[in-house]
């Protein structure tokens, strides 16, 4: 037995780094030898990995290129929080094979997280899996449901795993190349270690009716760590992808750092939904794009709620004439907890639009940053982007920064944009209260409707989630 | 039968004292007109019987059906039946009437009881006809940009729907026209019923014109000074407030 991790869902006091201290806690698993990378990352945890996966040598040289260039890199705490400094490299444990299951009983699981459960509804043996009581959600029979309905229609939806061992014609062209290994330092980590994620491929003139849902392959490293994601939507086609429900996942690991790309083809559709909500001592530092030929259309509607830091950015690269880009991105920080979070969208074709809307909750003592980039040069004609950000202040100790980077050349090109910072004020609060809503009930029907424009845009299921997910958080952060 | 009884009431914002000893009982079904001069703690009254944060009660005690509410929250003081129609009502936007009204409805429920949203719909389209308020005005969020009179009237709908014991007007005819006057008085007086005490504030007594109260209370410097029958009101209308000053000076 060994002690690799710490399930704390808040820093021990007077101690900084202990949400990322991974040698205290109780999450136990056994020692196997045989599938064990061991904690630290050297050549020797990248050829382990390789060599689980049964890769092709290409897979490898890539990943250990990847490697050099991550430990070469620099944390970018010159732009970024210097939070990121309390990120122990050397104490992750950057693979955990199937091999290995958490031993936790029903039992040991908190009361204030088996209640947050049973208030958003949560069914009974996801529980156990979002829980850690269980290393896998079973849900195999509904993924091979959709698995087969979509294979009928040529569509390929595995793990990343799979796709690269058994389709790599198809994913080979595009992997890597919308975000590079060397994007940023967290994208080169994942590439050199990135394990679990989907690999889908949607043919040509194909439109894919249901969203294919992350949540039906939990079991299938889904929620690892390094996760590698790779859609490709071929000539107008359209899929819709969803991503991590509202409950909250209690990780195992304090590092989750994924790769999404997304390619969109002539005149194809592809729509990303991302839904998280991590427990509060988890870095989760994503890099998403999307590179949208002519007359394609990639939207990512993000949600982020919880963790200790959050850095992300979903981009659309606007390859082809009048290809469309949109970021909808609602993010919730609370006590402890920074939302980092923001869009980016480069313009590099005629009659390109971009629509950026950003909405940020900070309560309590939590911060919420926006970041944008919008870059339009100036040879282009005809080009478009509206930015739209908004922050809400629930306490008068919450905090919002914007950095918005708008780099527009030429007259040819038109951009607008507006920021607003709200407060729910103490008179809103008594007059809900006055209607009979106490004051956590209050606070939430003003966030709901804070953010009420974006979430109609959700599907159902999520907006009714993000709702009730809304009323816990405001209940907590009420005296 | 309901109550409420204010008694020798100290209401104090800050260091300041605005009500200095205030008596005042409204039976059930009754509605008492509270009127006098600006900056003479009219809505003070109103909002510390609500139990806003910011005034603090130093003496006395209300009384709702025999008990004191003094020591309740402000959402427990509306949920047993106090209800304020507010002067300034705040916007909540993103946060439709229908969906607002519903969430106050629910709340008003006991623990584990869910609300039945046909029902709902049905009461809530039942008092809009009855107020004479459009089907569409409910989509929109709560005074999100309405007009002074659209203001009020959401104020009146809220009221319908909640169906308090006691409800505190404040100034509910202030920034009306003549026109949205009319229309608001209107709606009350369809709420008007044994059920339903009001204390209805105002300055002026054109409001008295349209809802004629049972008795007349005139207040000036945090004390209620003269109190009588609509005929005070007019009385004051004659000879206008400066009268209830040099008498109450001179007294």
């Amino acid at each position: 037995m060994a002690n690799i991790e710490t399930i704390a869902n808040e820093p021990a006091p007077g101690s900084a780094v202990s949400g990322i201290d991974q040698s205290a806690g109780n999450f136990r698993y056994e020692e196997k030898h045989d599938f064990d990378a061991g904690t630290g990352l050297t050549e020797r945890t990248v050829d382990y990995i390789s060599a689980v996966k049964k890769e092709a040598p290409w897979i490898k040289d890539f990943r250990l290129a990847a490697l050099k260039t991550f430990l070469a890199r620099p944390l970018p705490t010159h732009w970024a929080t210097r939070d990121l400094e309390n990120i122990n490299f050397d104490k992750i444990r950057y693979y955990l094979s199937n091999g290995q299951k958490p031993k936790r009983t029903w039992d040991e699981v908190p009361d204030d997280i088996k209640r947050t459960f049973e208030r958003l509804g949560i069914p009974e043996q996801e529980r156990k899996f979002l829980a850690g009581v269980e290393a896998q959600f079973d849900s195999e029979a509904a993924y091979s449901n959709i698995k087969e309905a979509v294979s009928k229609q040529g569509v390929i939806f595995v793990n990343s795993t799979e796709g690269l061992r058994e389709h790599p014609e198809i994913f080979r062209k595009w992997f890597g190349k919308v975000i590079p290994t060397g994007d940023n330092k967290f994208s080169a980590l994942n590439s050199a270690v990135f394990s679990g994620g989907s690999f889908i491929y949607v043919p040509p003139g194909v439109k894919v009716s249901h969203p294919l849902q992350a949540y039906f392959r939990i079991n299938a490293e889904n929620f690892g760590q390094f996760e590698r994601t790779l859609i490709i939507a071929d000539e107008g086609s359209e899929v819709t992808y969803m991503e991590g429900c509202t409950a909250p996942k209690f990780s195992t690991t304090t590092l989750h750092s994924a790769v999404v790309e997304l390619v969109a083809l002539k005149g194809a559709k592809i729509q990303y939904i991302t839904v998280q909500n991590w427990s509060s001592n988890v870095f989760n530092l994503v890099t998403k794009r999307g590179l949208a030929h002519e007359e394609a259309e990639i939207k990512w509607i993000d949600c982020n709620i919880g963790s200790r830091l959050t850095m992300k950015y979903p981009g659309v690269v606007l390859k082809g004439r009048k290809a469309r880009g949109e970021v909808v991105s609602i993010a919730l920080a609370n006590d402890g907890q920074h939302q980092d979070t923001g869009a980016k969208m480069i313009h590099a074709a005629d009659e390109t639009t971009s629509n950026i809307i950003a909405k940020s909750i900070s309560v309590g003592q939590g911060r919420s940053t926006y970041r944008g980039v919008v870059h339009i040069p100036r040879h282009l004609k005809g080009c478009r982007n509206n930015t739209e950000c908004d922050a809400l202040l629930i306490n008068t100790n919450s905090r919002t920064d914007t950095y918005p980077a708008i780099t527009v050349r030429g007259s040819a090109n038109s951009v607008q944009h507006e920021a607003s910072v709200s407060k729910v004020s103490d008179e809103q609060i008594f007059y809900m209260r006055q209607r009979g809503l106490t004051e956590a009930q209050a606070m939430s029907l003003s966030v709901n409707g804070f953010i009420n424009d974006l979430t109609r845009q959700f599907p159902m299921e999520y907006s009714v989630e993000l709702k009730r997910l809304i009323d816990l958080e405001m209940e907590g952060s009420v005296g | 039968m309901s109550s409420l009884e204010i008694k020798n009431l100290h209401v104090s914002i800050g260091a300041k004292e605005i009500i200095k000893g205030l008596t005042l009982t409204i039976g059930a079904g009754e509605v008492h007109a509270l009127m006098g001069p600006n900056g003479t703690g009219k809505s003070t009254l109103s909002k510390a019987i609500a139990g806003h944060p910011d005034y603090t009660v130093t003496q006395g005690d209300v009384l709702l059906d025999g008990k004191s509410i003094l020591k309740m929250e402000p959402d427990e003081r509306a949920r047993a039946g106090i209800f304020l129609a507010f002067q300034y009502p705040s916007e909540i936007p993103g946060v439709s009437i229908a969906n607002f009204i519903r969430s106050a409805v629910q709340a008003k429920l006991g623990e584990g009881e869910e609300l039945d949203a046909s029902g709902y719909y049905k009461r809530l389209y039942e008092k809009m006809d009855l107020l004479k308020i459009d089907r569409k005005f409910t989509s929109r969020a709560v005074n999100d940009g309405f007009s002074g009179g659209e203001k009020k009237r959401c104020e009146i709908l809220q009221m319908a729907m909640l169906a308090p014991k006691f409800a505190l007007m404040d100034e509910t005819d202030s920034g009306l026209d003549i026109d949205a006057l009319r229309i608001v008085s209107e709606g009350v007086n369809q709420l008007r019923g044994p059920g339903l005490g009001i204390l209805l504030i105002t300055h002026y007594q054109r409001l008295l014109d349209y809802i004629v109260p049972d008795k007349v209370h005139v207040m000036w410097d945090g004390r209620i000074v003269r109190e009588g029958d609509k005929s005070l009101a007019l009385e004051l209308e004659a000879k206008g407030y400066d009268w209830v000053k040099k008498e109450f000076a001179t007294a």
